[in-house]
């Protein structure tokens, strides 16, 4: 079992697959926090910013900044989701059929 | 008590203004008691006691008890996380402060919402590869096991117990309005249900609850927002031009004149009293994005999928839905604005909503619904709170049966039928101090305690977690003595803050002037492990670095953690 961990350690696709998703989550992650601190921060700022009317009716451009970081969430998630099942878990299933479950 | 704060507070739970209102108007404010509403409840606490039953017959073991077996699916844990997460705070709360001040609720729940990709991104698929039943599984699995553990358990507890308390003086006061149920037997009915939900059925029947009430949620969510949207043509702008002209047309008849109704009207469509200074800002942001990745029951929910994978997908659906249901509450805030605050059947003399300001959502549910629906949002309110209760505690019952009694007590050599014996007279005692406290708290504003439970989740758990999932240099050490300087620095700091110094302690000025104390607690306990870790020289040091490479290759790929199932 040592070895095999040993091995697995070692192994090039298992470095290059943490490699890869570290590199992605921290990304993904880093964007939220910029977007969010960001929307954030604006707000306490300057309050009247995100008051302005988009086109001169009711709406502020706030409704559609603050739906957009709500979208954003969701598709960040949606990106991580898609981009594991597609590139990681072949490589995790590999690894795990060669070192064991 | 400022405005900013009083709305706040007003959506960090829904208890803050119906404590307030109790003060002021007294018992005389209970409705008459509401048989359409009853029957609804009725029906819906027959067919949980139904899943129960079945869950019941499922429920073995330990692993059946904490996990479901960990037989749910990526889709079935999406929305129970999604039900477990969208308290009937969430619902009321939001809703009334998007009536009262319009663009602060939105703000407000972006913040409750993107806690959760950051969750997924640096925690959801580790907790799954190396947990089994509790986060401080994943928290202490290379460290030395007892003073790792009794400190989560201690986070946790006080987690789910300020939690608890303030979902169940939120019940006493919802369901005495709502149902026209004395406060009393409304803290007993929620706890005695609860109990028998966890109970007997343990994780399954709490899933199924959970979901249940989940779809009840979103579907009369989704019915409401619909309604109101009609109205207008399906034009968010023809509805958010009628509500700038309502509050317009009240801001001039409480008295301003036409400039200054014309601003006060216009407020709404952006940023208001929420967020004050940048400190206070930063703080309570980081209070709700890393709270929500530290919260017991919600990473509990990880361990109840098979996989990394369903683990994953689980964030997505739990995401999505939460996402959607946030942009519901705000055009159902908006609809009250436009629907109740015009018509007087809803509105006291003074023209504040009758039954407090959290009715925005349940008036609006008459006015778009009828009496029906009315009846049906009441008990979708009820069996919101049931559901939230039922897996905070599970988590608190969790950690005193196997982080104390059969990891710390027992060494883990405890068997699986005196585990879950343990565990189940935790319940029995958790339901009768969440009872008692319920009732003792009822005259009490409570509005500091899920923003503290928050805080003490981004502030101990969160940076714990962490840095025992990604640093090797970590050690036992460290995450003891940074865990407890995280716990006690937030308790500490909000104490000292407004919501508890000045509004619970009658003080004339807080201590600790911001809203969450989350921006300097969260950092001092990163600080703390790191310091201490690396000054750390003892022989578990050694044990607890040199155990990192398999703690790694087990958190990223899985591999072992199927075998490691027994202990």
């Amino acid at each position: 079992m040592e070895d095999a961990a040993a091995r697995l350690a070692s192994d090039p696709r298992y470095i290059a697959l943490v490699r890869k998703r570290g590199r992605f989550t921290t990304v993904l992650t880093v964007i939220m926090l910029i977007v969010y601190f960001g929307f954030v921060l604006t707000i306490a700022f300057d309050k009247a910013l995100l008051a302005h009317s988009v086109s001169g009716g009711a709406t502020s451009w706030g409704i559609p900044i603050g739906l957009g970081v709500i979208a954003l969430a969701i598709v960040l998630t949606g990106l991580y989701v898609w981009r594991a099942n597609r590139d990681f878990d072949p490589v995790i299933d590999a690894l795990r059929a060669e070192y064991g479950a | 008590m400022t405005r900013g704060r009083i709305t706040l507070a007003a959506a960090l739970t829904l208890l803050p203004v119906s404590a307030a209102e109790a003060h002021a108007i007294g018992p005389a404010m209970q409705q008459a008691t509401n048989w359409t509403a009853i029957g609804m409840f009725a029906a819906f606490v027959a067919l949980t006691l139904a899943i129960t039953r079945w869950a019941a017959r499922r429920t073995r073991t330990a692993s059946d008890f904490y996990t479901a077996g960990g037989g749910i699916t990526g889709f079935q844990n999406g929305l129970a996380i999604a039900g477990d997460f969208m308290s009937a705070a969430s619902f009321l709360g939001i809703s009334a402060q998007i009536y009262a001040d319009g663009y602060d609720g939105l703000i407000y729940s972006i913040g409750f919402l993107v806690g959760w990709p950051i969750l997924l991104f640096l925690m959801a698929e580790r907790l799954r590869n190396l947990g089994r039943f509790t986060f401080a599984d994943v928290a202490s699995f290379r460290f030395a096991q007892t003073p790792v553990r009794m400190v989560a358990a201690c986070s946790t507890l006080l987690v789910v117990l300020f939690y608890l308390i303030a979902q169940m003086v939120g019940a006493g006061q919802l369901i005495r309005l709502l149902f026209g149920l004395p406060y009393g037997y409304a803290v007993i009915i929620v706890g005695v249900l609860m109990t028998m939900y966890v109970l007997f059925g343990g994780m399954t029947a709490t899933t199924w609850v959970q979901i249940v009430k989940a779809m009840m949620l979103l579907g009369a969510a989704s019915f409401m927002a619909i309604a109101v949207l009609a109205r207008f043509g399906f034009s968010p702008e023809a509805l958010f031009a009628r509500a700038v002209e309502v509050k317009t047309a009240l801001a001039a008849l409480a008295g301003a004149g036409p400039d200054e109704a014309v601003t006060k009207g216009r407020a709404i469509m952006g940023p208001g009293g929420f967020i004050k200074d940048p400190i206070s800002a930063i703080s309570i942001g980081a209070a709700l994005m890393f709270g929500t990745a530290g919260l017991p029951h919600i990473l509990m929910r990880f361990f109840t999928v098979p996989n990394a994978k369903a683990a994953r997908s689980s964030v997505l659906w739990a995401t999505g839905w939460i996402g959607y249901f946030y942009i519901l509450t705000f055009v159902i805030g908006f609809g009250a604005i436009v629907l109740v605050a015009t018509d007087p059947g809803f509105l006291d003399a003074e023209g504040a909503l009758r039954g407090g300001s959290n009715m925005a959502a349940i008036h609006l549910a008459q006015a778009v619904g009828g009496n029906l629906f009315l009846g049906f949002i009441s008990a979708v309110a009820f069996a919101t709170i049931l559901a939230v209760v039922a897996g905070l505690t599970l988590s608190g019952a969790s950690a005193v049966s196997h982080d104390l009694y059969a990891t710390v007590i027992k060494k883990g050599k405890a068997d699986s039928a005196s585990e879950l014996r343990v565990s189940r007279i935790t319940v029995l005692v958790l339901a009768v101090v969440a009872i008692l406290l319920g009732i003792l708290f009822e005259k009490q504003n409570v509005a500091f305690m899920v923003s503290l439970a928050f805080a003490l989740a981004a502030s101990a758990n969160f940076p714990v977690l962490f840095l025992s999932l990604l640093w090797s240099g970590c050690t036992t050490r460290g995450v003891v003595a940074g865990g407890l300087v995280g716990l006690l620095t937030a308790l500490v700091l909000t104490i000292l803050s407004p919501a508890i110094w000045v509004t619970v302690l009658g003080h004339a000025a807080p201590i600790f002037p911001y809203g969450s104390p989350t921006i300097f607690s969260m950092p001092l306990a990163f600080l703390t492990i790191w310091l201490v870790s690396v000054t750390d020289s003892s022989g578990r040091a050694a044990v607890d670095k040199a155990g990192y490479p398999a703690q790694r290759i087990r958190s990223e790929t899985g591999i072992g953690a199927s075998g490691a199932h027994d202990h």
